[in-house]
C-alpha cells in the first residue's frame, strides 16, 4: 500500500468546464491554493470534459477542482462524472462557483466529493482536500 | 510598519489616498466652472441632463428560446418600452451551434440561442424595426448576428437606413475578463472594424459598438484601470476604423460605454465626471474631431454584481440602490440594477421587478433629477474627479511603455495575470476582515440559512431547439449553403469587409456554426495565456 508523503505536494488540475468564460472564481482559488501550499496546474477556462480529464490523468493530479456559473453544473457534472469511470483514474473531484444548495445533494450523489461556495474559507477548502487526498491515498484507493 | 492603532489611512481601490477634509485650495477654478452640455462635459453630455429628460431604465435578462422571448418583448412594448435588449446563450456567443455537441447543455441557458436566420424571424416577428430599436450583447460573433439583423430587415422591407440599436462588438474585454473569444486579436479586430465601416455607410442610426468597463471591474481592476483601458480599447477600434478610410465625425458619435457602479459612491461619480472629460479632450485634440456629439462620451452602467453578497442576499437590495445613486450622481444615460438573487442565479421576475422599482423609487422619490451635477463643485469629488484623470493618463502611459499598448499586454496575459492578481489580494482582504462587507465577514448571524426561491431552469430548451434547427437544415438548400460558404472564403481571402457577403450566405440558412467555421479555417483561434 502507498502511504501518503506528509511532505509530498498535494496537486490539483483547476478549471472551468463549458462555455461560460467568468474565470474570477477558478484564477483566485489558483492562487489562494498556490499559497496553501499545493501544486496548482490551471489548464484554462472553457474546457471540454475529456480534455480536463485526459490532463489530469497526464499530469496525474490528487484533485480535479472545476468552478461552473451558467447554471448547467447538473448537465455538465452528469457527463464527467460518467467519462471519468470509463478510466481507472480517481482524483478527488471538487466544484464550486454559483450552485444552488438545493443542486448540493444530486451532485454528490452524481460523485462529486464536495461542492464548495463563498462562505468556505481557503483553509477550509485546502484542508479538506488535503484530508481527503491522503485518506485516499493511504487508503489505497 | 506603520502603528496599526494610529492608522487611518483610507485609500480608496484605484489607490488614491483619501484626506479626511478637502477644501478650496484642492481644486482649481479652471476644471470646475464648467457647465453641463458644455466641451468637455464633466458636468454632464447634455445641458439639461436628468432635469429634462431622466436616465433610461435598462434591466438585462435573457429567455431561453426565440418564441419565448418574442412574446416577451411584445410585452415589453406594451408596456412602452422602445427599445429591446437581447441576450444571446453561449454557445451564439462563442459560435457554435446548439447541435454540437459541447454546446448542448447551455443551449437556451443564459439567453436566446440564435442558430440561423429563421431564429432572428421568430424573435422579431411582428415588431416594427422602424420604431423599436435593438440591442444585442454580442461581441466575437458580432458580423454574423449583425448579417442575420441586416438579411432579416431586407427580406422584411424595413430600410437599413432607419435600424437602431446597439451592438456590444467589444472583443478586447473578452481577452482580458469575460471569456468568449474566438479568434486571435488581428482577426478580431478587423471583424470589429467591419461592423464598424459597415454600420457607418449602411446602417448610420446603428451604434457599432460599446465598450465595456463592466466586466474588466467585475474581474479586479479598479475605477482608474477601467477608464484607462476603456479608453486604449476606444482608440485601438477607432484607429482601426480609420483605417478604413472613415472620418471620426463620422462615426466617433456612435461609440458608447457599457460602465460599472461600485460601492464608494464619491469615487464611481468622480470617475464618470473624469471619464467624460478625458474622452472629449481625446476626440478633438488627438482626433480632431469637430463635431461635439463625437466627443460625448455616453454611458451605460450596470451595478457591480460582485458587490453583492450570497449571505443575508436581501441587504443586496441596499446595496444595489446606493450604487445606483453613484452612478445616476456621476450623470450617466442608462441604468441596469443587478437584482438581489443575483449571487444565485439568474434572477427570478419578482427579482427583477424590485430591481425596476429600485430605479424608480430613485426617479420619483429622492429629488435626484431635480438638479444637474449636483456634486459639482463640491470640494472632495472635484479634486477627486482630478486626481482619477491623472491617474488614468499614469495609467494608459504605463500601459504603453512598459508593455508596447493594450493589444500587446493582452496577448501576452499582462493585463490579465494583474487584475486577477489584484481581484485575490481583494479577496484575501475580504476573508481576513480587513475589507469589511456587511453579513459576510461582519455583523453575522449565526446558523442563518437562505432559501431563495431561485429561477427554474427548463432542461427541455436544448432538445426544442435542436429539433427546430433541424427542420431549418431539411427545408434549405444545402447547394445554396455551399455555394454561400465558397463566397464567404473567397471574401475573407480577399481581405474584404466580410459584411455584405455574410448577409448574402446569412438568408441561406447557413447556421452560425457553419459561417464561424470557415472563419476559423482561416482566422484560427485565439490560444489562451
Amino acid at each position: 500500500m502507498k502511504k501518503s508523503n506528509p511532505k509530498a505536494k498535494i496537486r490539483i488540475l483547476l478549471s472551468k468546464p463549458g462555455l461560460d468564460g467568468h474565470s474570477v472564481g477558478i484564477r483566485v482559488i489558483a492562487q489562494a491554493l498556490r499559497d496553501q501550499g499545493f501544486e496548482v496546474v490551471f489548464i484554462g477556462i472553457r474546457q471540454k470534459n475529456q480534455t480536463i480529464i485526459n490532463a489530469a490523468v497526464q499530469e496525474s493530479v490528487d484533485a480535479i477542482g472545476m468552478s461552473m456559473l451558467s447554471g448547467a453544473h447538473i448537465s455538465l457534472m452528469q457527463d464527467f462524472m460518467t467519462r471519468l469511470r470509463k478510466t481507472e483514474f480517481r482524483p478527488l473531484i471538487v466544484i464550486g462557483g454559483v450552485i444552488p444548495t438545493g443542486d448540493h445533494d444530486r451532485l454528490l450523489e452524481l460523485g462529486v466529493d464536495a461542492v464548495f461556495n463563498t462562505k468556505d474559507s481557503f483553509e477550509d477548502m485546502a484542508d479538506f482536500i488535503r484530508d481527503r487526498v491522503k485518506t485516499n491515498i493511504d487508503e489505497g484507493e | 510598519m506603520k502603528n496599526e492603532k494610529n492608522d487611518d489611512t483610507r485609500i480608496l481601490e484605484s489607490g488614491i489616498e483619501v484626506r479626511s477634509l478637502y477644501t478650496s485650495e484642492d481644486i482649481k477654478p479652471a476644471d470646475v466652472n464648467g457647465t453641463p452640455g458644455q466641451y468637455p462635459y464633466t458636468r454632464g453630455i447634455y445641458s439639461g441632463m436628468y432635469r429634462k429628460r431622466p436616465w433610461t431604465i435598462r434591466q438585462y435578462a435573457g429567455v431561453e428560446c426565440s418564441d419565448k422571448a418574442n412574446d416577451l418583448f411584445k410585452s415589453l412594448i406594451k408596456q412602452g418600452n422602445t427599445g429591446l435588449s437581447l441576450a444571446l446563450d453561449l454557445p451564439t456567443q462563442i459560435g457554435l451551434d446548439s447541435d454540437d455537441e459541447w454546446a448542448f447543455p447551455e443551449v437556451g441557458g443564459v439567453g436566446v440561442p440564435i442558430d440561423t436566420l429563421r431564429d432572428l424571424e421568430i424573435l422579431y416577428d411582428g415588431i416594427d424595426l422602424h420604431k423599436i430599436s435593438v440591442s444585442i450583447t454580442v461581441n466575437t460573433s458580432t458580423t454574423v448576428i449583425m448579417a442575420m439583423l441586416c438579411a432579416l430587415a431586407e427580406k422584411k422591407g424595413f430600410d437599413l437606413q432607419r435600424l437602431t440599436g446597439t451592438l456590444q462588438n467589444d472583443v478586447l474585454k473578452e481577452y482580458i475578463s469575460r471569456g468568449t473569444w474566438i479568434f486571435p486579436l488581428a482577426p478580431s479586430m478587423k471583424l470589429a472594424a467591419d461592423v464598424i465601416e459597415f454600420c457607418t455607410r449602411k446602417v448610420p442610426n446603428f451604434n457599432p459598438i460599446n465598450i465595456c468597463g463592466y466586466h474588466l471591474r467585475e474581474a479586479g481592476a479598479n475605477a482608474v484601470q477601467e477608464i484607462a483601458y476603456n479608453i486604449l480599447s476606444g482608440k485601438a477600434y477607432i484607429d482601426e476604423s480609420l483605417k478604413r478610410g472613415l472620418n471620426i465625425d463620422e462615426f466617433g458619435h456612435r461609440i458608447s460605454f457599457a460602465s460599472i457602479a461600485g460601492m464608494n459612491i464619491f469615487e464611481e461619480a468622480a470617475k464618470f465626471r473624469a471619464a467624460r472629460r478625458m474622452w472629449a479632450k481625446i476626440m478633438k485634440e488627438e482626433y480632431g474631431a469637430t463635431k461635439p456629439q463625437v466627443m460625448k462620451a455616453k454611458f451605460g452602467v450596470g451595478v457591480a454584481a460582485s458587490a453583492l453578497t450570497a449571505e443575508q442576499p436581501f441587504n443586496n437590495l441596499g446595496r444595489a440602490a446606493l450604487m445606483a445613486l453613484g452612478a445616476l450622481l456621476g450623470g450617466i444615460q442608462s441604468l441596469h440594477v443587478s437584482t438581489y438573487d443575483e449571487a444565485y442565479s439568474i434572477p427570478t421576475e419578482e427579482a427583477i421587478t424590485l430591481a425596476i422599482r429600485t430605479q424608480q423609487v430613485l426617479l420619483n422619490e429622492t429629488g435626484i433629477t431635480d438638479t444637474i451635477d449636483p456634486l459639482g463643485g463640491s470640494f472632495y469629488v472635484e479634486a477627486l474627479t482630478s486626481d482619477i484623470e491623472n491617474r488614468v493618463y499614469e495609467e494608459i502611459e504605463r500601459i504603453e511603455t512598459k508593455y508596447g499598448g493594450l493589444l500587446q499586454s493582452i496577448s501576452g496575459g499582462h493585463i490579465q495575470n494583474e487584475i486577477y492578481g489584484q481581484r485575490y489580494e481583494k479577496e484575501k482582504e475580504i476573508r481576513s476582515g480587513k475589507k469589511r462587507i456587511v453579513g459576510k465577514n461582519c455583523f453575522v448571524q449565526e446558523g442563518e440559512e437562505y432559501l431563495l426561491e431561485l429561477k427554474k431552469w427548463n432542461d427541455d430548451a436544448p432538445r426544442m431547439q435542436v429539433a427546430a434547427l433541424n427542420k431549418v437544415k431539411e427545408e434549405r438548400s444545402q447547394k445554396a449553403v455551399e455555394e454561400g460558404l465558397s463566397q464567404l472564403r473567397v471574401s475573407i481571402e480577399k481581405g474584404e469587409n466580410l459584411m455584405p457577403t455574410l448577409i448574402e450566405v446569412v438568408k441561406t440558412y447557413a447556421t452560425l456554426g457553419e459561417i464561424i467555421g470557415v472563419m476559423k479555417e482561416y482566422y484560427g483561434e485565439f490560444e489562451q495565456v
